[in-house]
C-alpha cells in the first residue's frame, strides 16, 4: 500500500472527525464535492453535519471558527488556496492570534493553507504565506514536507489549543508517497535532521526539502556531504537543532520558496548570526524565490523558485568560501 | 379567547417593568461614563475614552431583552448601557479603564476592550464588523452540538461598520446559515467625522437587509419604548427561526468619537434636530408621564447609580496595575509551546 501527501491530510482529518465530536471542517467546496484538491473527499459522507460548505468569505470563515473555538470546538478551516487567506488576514492575526492573550480563552483552530507553486498556477494560486502569519504573536505555523508529517502534524495541529496555520504544499500532494502512515513521530515543534553531513548545513522546510535533497545527492558524487535540517514547524523555530547542525558543519544555506524580503530564511540567518556566530566558518547564505510576483509560464516559474540546480550552485559557492 | 383589553393591560405591565429596568441601566451607564470622562480629563486614564452618550436607550433596549447566561451579546464601543444590562459587573469596566491588574484583560487591553465569553459576551477587537462572524461561530457551534435551545446572538455595530467587508461577509454568512442573529446598527450619523453620505448610498441603511434576504426594521433610536418594541420583535423573530434580523436605530452621538474629540463636524442644526434629542431625558419624561415611575423614584435610581459608580471607581483606583517584571509574557495557551 502507498499513501500520498494529500491522502495523509485527508486521513488525518478523517481520524480527527471520528475521534472528536468538537472537530468540524468549514471551507469552500469541502462538502459533497470533497474540496478543490479532494483533501476532504468522502468526509462529508462520513460526517455530513461536520463537513460544511462555506460561502466565499474567508474573513467570516475565520471569524466563525474563532466563535466556535470560544464555545470549545476545534474547527478546521480550509482555505481553497493559501493566497486567498489574505482576505481572512484580519481575523487570523487580530482575532484568532490575540484571543488567548487578551481573554485567557484558548483558540484551538487549524487553518489549512494549500500553499506553494505548481506549474501554470500563476501569481494568485502559488503563494507561500507562512512568513506573514509567523510574524504575529500567538500563531503556530507548520510546514510539513513529508507524507508522515502531513498526517501527524495535522493531527497535532487540531489537538493544539492555539491557532495553527498549517501550510500544506500543493506540489507535494501527488508527487510524494509513503508506504504507510506513522505510528510515532517527533513533536510538531521539533526540527529533524533528514540527512547527515559535514561540509555544509541546509536549513529548509516544505517542498524545498526535496530540492535540497536532490542537490545533496548530486554533490555526493563529488565527495560533498551535505547535512539537511527540515524545520517542519517554522514558528516556533527549533534553533537548538539548527545550531547543533552548524556546530558540525560550520556553513549554512537557508532555503525557502517564499519571497525573499524578510521571512523564514532571514529569521534563520539572523538568529544564527547572533546565537551561533562563533560556529560559522563562512558567511551564512540564503536562497528564496525571485522578488517578483510568481509567474504563470512553467519555464518562468521553474526559474523563479529555488530548484535543485540553484541550491547546488549556492552550496558549491558556500563550500568554496 | 383572551379579552383584548386585558391583553393590552398585560403588555403594558410588561413594558412598564422592562422600561424602568432599562432606564436604570441607561442611568448607570451615563453616570459611569460621565465620571470616566472627568477622570480622563484629569489625565488619569491612559489611552482613549469612548462613550455612548445619546445611544443608551438603543444599546440597553437590546440586551435587557436577551437571556443572560444563555444568549450571546457582542457589544461595541458605545455599549456601556448594553453591557451593564447584559450583566457585566461595573467593576470590570472601571478596572479596564483604570488599568487594574485585576481587570478582565489584566492590563493587556483597555477601555472598551473587555468581555466575558463564558457568559456569552465576547471581547471586541477594534476592527469594525469583525465581531459579527464571531457571534455567527458561537451560534453555529451550539447548533452543531444541538445545544442552540432557542438561543439568539446579537452583534452591535454602527453606521461606519456597515461599509466593511467583514460586515458583508458575516451578514451574508448568517443569512446562508439561517442563524438566529440580530445585528443592531446604531446609525449615529458619523463614523468618527465622516457623515453617512460618505458611508453609504442607499436611502436608508435598513434597505441593505433586503439584499441579504433578511428582515430589517428602522426605529427611532432616541425613543426607549420604540427601541424596546423594535428589539423585542427582532429577538422574537430570530428565536422563532426566522433567521437574521437587522435593527437600525437612528440617533445622534451626543459626544465626540472619543473624549479627545469635541466633534466640530456635527452641525448645530443636527444637534437641535429630533435626532439630537437626549434619549435619557426622553425616557425619564416618558416613564414619569406613564406613571411607571415617580420623580422621586427616578431620583433614587440616579442616587443608586452614583453610589455604585463611586464604589466601582474607588475600588479600581485602589488596585495596582500589572507588573511587567512578573507578567506572564506568553501568547500561547498550549503548555508545550509556552516558554
Amino acid at each position: 500500500m502507498s499513501i500520498s501527501y494529500l491522502e495523509a491530510i485527508r486521513e488525518a482529518q478523517s481520524l480527527a472527525l471520528a475521534t472528536d465530536e468538537n472537530v468540524f471542517i468549514y471551507g469552500q467546496d469541502v462538502g459533497a464535492f470533497g474540496g478543490a484538491f479532494k483533501a476532504t473527499k468522502n468526509l462529508f459522507h462520513e460526517h455530513p453535519d461536520r463537513v460544511i460548505d462555506a460561502p466565499i468569505s474567508e474573513d467570516a470563515m475565520v471569524g466563525l471558527a474563532v466563535g466556535a473555538a470560544i464555545e470549545g470546538m476545534r474547527p478546521i478551516i480550509e482555505m481553497q488556496f493559501a493566497d486567498f487567506s489574505s482576505v481572512g488576514f484580519n481575523q487570523i492575526v487580530n482575532q484568532a492570534a490575540t484571543l488567548f492573550w487578551r481573554t485567557a480563552v484558548p483558540c484551538p483552530i487549524t487553518i489549512r493553507l494549500p500553499s506553494g507553486g505548481t506549474p501554470g498556477s500563476g501569481p494568485f494560486h502559488s503563494q507561500c504565506m507562512e512568513t506573514i502569519y509567523a510574524h504575529y504573536p500567538g500563531t503556530i505555523v507548520m510546514t510539513p514536507a513529508t507524507v508522515e508529517d502531513a498526517y501527524s502534524m495535522l493531527l497535532d495541529a487540531i489537538a493544539i489549543d492555539d491557532p495553527v496555520i498549517f501550510c500544506e504544499h500543493k506540489y507535494l500532494n501527488y508527487h510524494l508517497k509513503a508506504d504507510s502512515l506513522p505510528k510515532q513521530t517527533l513533536p510538531a515543534k521539533s526540527a529533524r535532521i533528514v540527512r547527515s553531513g559535514r561540509h555544509a548545513t541546509v536549513v529548509t522546510y516544505s517542498a524545498m526539502l526535496h530540492e535540497a535533497l536532490r542537490a545533496a545527492n548530486n554533490m555526493k558524487n563529488d565527495g560533498y556531504e551535505i547535512e539537511i535540517v527540515d524545520l517542519r514547524c517554522i514558528k516556533p523555530i527549533d534553533m537548538s537543532t539548527v545550531l547543533g547542525s552548524i556546530a558540525r558543519t560550520g556553513r549554512v544555506l537557508a532555503i525557502g520558496e517564499a519571497f525573499p524580503w524578510g521571512g523564514v530564511t532571514s529569521e534563520i540567518i539572523s538568529r544564527i548570526s547572533s546565537e551561533g556566530f562563533n560556529l560559522l566558518d563562512a558567511p551564512p547564505v540564503r536562497l528564496n524565490s525571485i522578488d517578483t510576483p510568481i509567474p504563470y509560464h512553467p519555464d518562468l516559474w521553474r526559474y523563479h523558485r529555488p530548484t535543485a540546480s540553484s541550491v547546488e550552485e549556492e552550496l558549491r559557492k558556500l563550500i568554496r568560501e | 379567547m383572551a379579552n383584548p383589553a386585558n391583553q393590552n393591560q398585560e403588555l403594558n405591565g410588561k413594558l412598564s417593568t422592562i422600561a424602568v429596568e432599562t432606564y436604570r441601566w441607561m442611568v448607570l451607564a451615563r453616570t459611569f461614563e460621565d465620571r470616566i470622562s472627568n477622570i480622563y480629563r484629569a489625565g488619569k486614564i491612559v489611552g482613549g475614552v469612548y462613550v455612548g452618550k445619546g445611544q443608551e436607550a438603543f444599546s440597553a433596549a437590546l440586551s435587557t431583552q436577551l437571556r443572560k447566561g444563555q444568549d450571546v451579546y457582542s457589544p461595541l464601543i458605545r455599549d456601556m448601557a448594553g453591557r451593564a444590562a447584559f450583566g457585566e459587573p461595573l467593576i470590570d469596566a472601571a478596572r479596564t479603564y483604570l488599568g487594574s491588574a485585576r481587570g478582565p484583560t489584566i492590563g493587556r487591553d483597555g477601555n472598551v476592550h473587555r468581555g466575558n465569553s463564558h457568559e456569552g459576551m465576547p471581547t471586541m477587537i477594534s476592527h469594525l464588523g469583525a465581531m459579527i462572524s464571531v457571534v455567527n461561530g458561537m451560534l453555529f457551534a451550539r447548533r452543531l452540538r444541538k445545544k442552540l435551545n432557542n438561543v439568539v446572538g446579537a452583534a452591535s455595530i454602527g453606521d461606519g461598520a456597515t461599509s466593511t467587508g467583514a460586515f458583508h461577509e458575516a451578514l451574508n454568512m448568517a443569512a446562508v446559515e439561517k442563524l438566529p442573529l440580530i445585528i443592531s446598527i446604531a446609525n449615529n450619523q458619523f463614523a468618527y467625522s465622516t457623515p453617512t453620505d460618505r458611508q453609504f448610498a442607499c436611502d436608508e441603511l435598513v434597505d441593505k437587509a433586503t439584499g441579504y434576504g433578511v428582515n430589517g426594521i428602522n426605529i427611532n433610536g432616541t425613543d426607549l419604548i420604540e427601541c424596546l418594541e423594535g428589539f423585542g420583535k427582532a429577538i422574537a423573530q430570530a428565536r422563532s427561526g426566522k433567521g437574521p434580523q437587522i435593527v437600525v436605530g437612528n440617533l445622534l452621538r451626543l459626544s465626540g468619537h472619543g473624549e479627545h474629540d469635541d466633534a466640530p463636524y456635527i452641525s448645530n442644526r443636527l444637534r437641535s434636530s429630533n435626532l439630537g434629542q437626549d434619549c435619557l431625558v426622553k425616557a425619564k419624561n416618558r416613564i414619569i408621564e406613564e406613571s411607571w415611575c415617580s420623580e422621586k423614584q427616578c431620583d433614587d435610581i440616579q442616587e443608586q447609580a452614583t453610589i455604585e459608580v463611586n464604589a466601582a471607581i474607588a475600588q479600581a483606583e485602589s488596585e495596582k496595575g500589572p507588573n511587567p517584571y512578573s507578567h506572564d509574557w506568553n501568547a500561547y495557551s498550549s503548555p508545550s509551546f509556552r516558554k
